[in-house]
């Protein structure tokens, strides 16, 4: 078959590989019909990744029909045939962490637990297409995947939505809600969100959803301001803008009640902490013009707000404002997505009319041109704000 | 050298006795062990492939065996493999599962032998273990060891990295991946 592969920095191929085959006995094979590429791969492709592997097949956003099951598989959950979302984190359903519904921790899935453990203290779930630290699996920029746990993840979609309707069940769409959703918003709350890509429009259009009074998108992509607007939301442009002055003015001087950070670190690394350190120290003195979103949320927020954490880091940071959340009461919450606690609700809000994911996507290419969506997205070309691919 | 390492399985103590009771389960998941033969009441015959094709074969004895508490083993007098071990079994807190503390124990033997074990241990011996009881984990709470494309060969996945990359197997490693595949418990 053909799959989109990481072939070292910056570069990806769309190259032949073999067909994915059953492993374990709760796998099932999936026909891809739509996936897409996501902001987390580039920072994959981008080279701050030590356990990626060349040859690994890429991709964590993607949904199609079920043409394999193995025996392991329960039948009244998952069948050949059926049409299914299939989420990002791989989760077994039967650990602590699944019983919790914390299905990005789910302690079963990552076969290299060992390796993740000594980075982040404790392992995470496995994770299709994302590196070795997350497992080593291969992913669903492709025209079949491998998806263990088959009758856990998938979600299976018995309408005649279109896929792209339904496709961001898979990452983009729950993350952003998961964001909004660890703000606790209650009425009255102004909602700043850092980053208006994908993720954080997803955000913008959760916290609208849960009551949020007005939301607010800080961005320094002019097209991407324009798309928040589009919908109502405030901007503010921190390319020729005071980002904390223009909150300010914008809130009566109280500061955003919920911050989310949208943005995350363009590092991530998975071998040492001390070669990490370097490699953010070595980014941040690099781009000493750019604002780190995670630090100008916190300071930004008021005082007993909530900031809510939705980008992706990777490792350590540098110079975290710890006064500025201790002496001001703040609340930081954050997590890779648990997809599997929202996909069925937000099925049902995509059902309902409430939430529009189609809204995002700007280009729509064949498998064979992921190099190319990856280029513009990276590169924000072509006012390209989602890349949807067809294999 | 003395191995202890600890993981909480989300079963009831019983149930993870039961699985251990039944030593034969002990291949599913530690990876060095390739048979246990039941040959008596209270002793079995433990299989372990070392390093340069060398195969190790040794008896071994129960010493204690208290219901959904606690098993433990010894090799006998006389073998060439000089081992002992425990497993406690301790409820979780609030009703999280069972929490069970393994202890190992090898003499090393000098000479060829010796090393060949202390080689199949590496440089971190207590990762070996931590590694066995994953999978104890994965086995007990999910029916088997979980396998992706990077690290596909289940409880004989090399510890090193790179892996190989996570894509497909292709037609000769999922014959290998065949000839490989455990004696399921």
């Amino acid at each position: 078959m053909k799959a989109n592969c990481f072939v070292g920095t910056n570069k990806v191929e769309v190259q032949d590989v073999p067909d994915p085959t059953i492993l374990n006995s709760r796998d099932a094979i999936v026909k891809i019909t739509s996936t897409a590429i996501c902001g987390s791969d580039l920072h994959l492709v981008d080279g701050y990744v030590p356990t990626m592997e060349k040859g690994d097949v890429l991709g964590h956003e993607f949904m199609g029909e079920v043409v394999e099951v193995g025996r392991g598989v329960d039948g009244s959950r998952l069948r050949v045939g059926d049409r299914v979302v299939v989420p990002f984190p791989i989760a077994c359903g039967a650990c602590l962490a699944c019983q919790a519904e914390l299905y990005s921790c789910c302690e079963n899935t990552n076969p290299n637990a060992g390796v993740a453990e000594k980075m982040f203290g404790h392992p995470v779930a496995g994770i299709f297409g994302y590196s070795h630290l997350t497992g080593g699996f291969a992913g669903g920029q492709a025209e079949y995947a491998r998806v263990p746990f088959a009758d856990v993840g998938p979600l299976r979609i018995e309408s005649d939505l279109p896929d792209e309707q339904v496709l961001f069940l898979s990452d983009i769409l729950p993350t952003g809600y998961m964001g909004a959703e660890m703000c606790d918003i209650t009425d009255g709350d102004v909602v700043a969100v850092w980053g208006a890509g994908p993720v954080g429009q997803f955000a913008m259009d959760s916290a609208r959803v849960l009551g949020a009074a007005m939301v607010i998108a800080i961005d320094d992509v002019g097209y991407r301001l324009d798309m928040a607007a589009s919908q109502g939301y405030r901007t503010v442009d921190y390319s020729d803008t005071d980002v904390r002055s223009a909150l300010l003015e914008l809130t009566g001087g109280r500061g955003p009640d919920k911050c989310i950070d949208a943005v995350g670190m363009e590092a991530t690394d998975g071998a040492a902490h001390v070669q990490l350190y370097d490699r953010l120290k070595q980014a941040v003195r690099s781009e000493t013009d750019r604002p780190h979103a995670l630090r100008q949320a916190i300071l930004s927020c008021r005082s007993g707000g909530v900031v809510s954490v939705i980008g992706v880091y990777g490792g350590l940071i540098d110079k975290f404002p710890a006064g500025a959340w201790m002496n001001r009461s703040l609340t930081l919450r954050t997590g890779q997505c648990h997809v599997q606690r929202y996909m069925r609700p937000l099925l049902d809000r995509i059902e309902r009319g409430e939430l529009d994911p189609m809204r995002v996507i700007t280009h729509r290419l064949p498998l064979a041109e992921a190099r190319r969506g990856y280029d513009i997205f990276k590169n924000k070309e072509d006012g390209c704000e989602k890349v949807v691919l067809k294999p | 050298m003395e191995l202890t390492s600890t993981t909480t399985v989300n079963k009831p103590p019983q149930e993870v006795f039961d699985f251990w009771h039944r030593l034969e389960n002990l291949v599913a998941f530690i990876a060095h062990l390739d048979e246990v033969r039941v040959t008596g009441p209270r002793s079995s015959r433990w299989r372990a492939s070392a390093p340069f094709d060398t195969v190790l074969e040794w008896d071994v004895v129960t010493t204690t065996d208290v219901a959904a508490e606690r098993i433990a083993w010894a090799s006998v007098e006389g073998a060439d493999v000089h081992t002992s071990g425990e497993v406690v079994l301790v409820p979780a807190p609030g009703r999280r599962g069972t929490e069970v503390r393994v202890t190992l124990r090898y003499d090393m033997p000098a000479g060829p032998l010796g090393r060949a074990v202390a080689r199949y241990f590496g440089d971190d011996p207590s990762q070996v273990l931590d590694d066995d009881l994953r999978r104890l984990k994965q086995v007990m709470e999910t029916g088997e060891v979980v396998r992706s494309e990077g690290a596909p060969w289940g409880k004989r996945a090399r510890k090193e990295f790179p892996q190989r990359p996570a894509r497909p197997l292709s037609e000769e490693e999922l014959q290998e991946l065949r000839g490989r595949t455990e004696v399921r418990a």
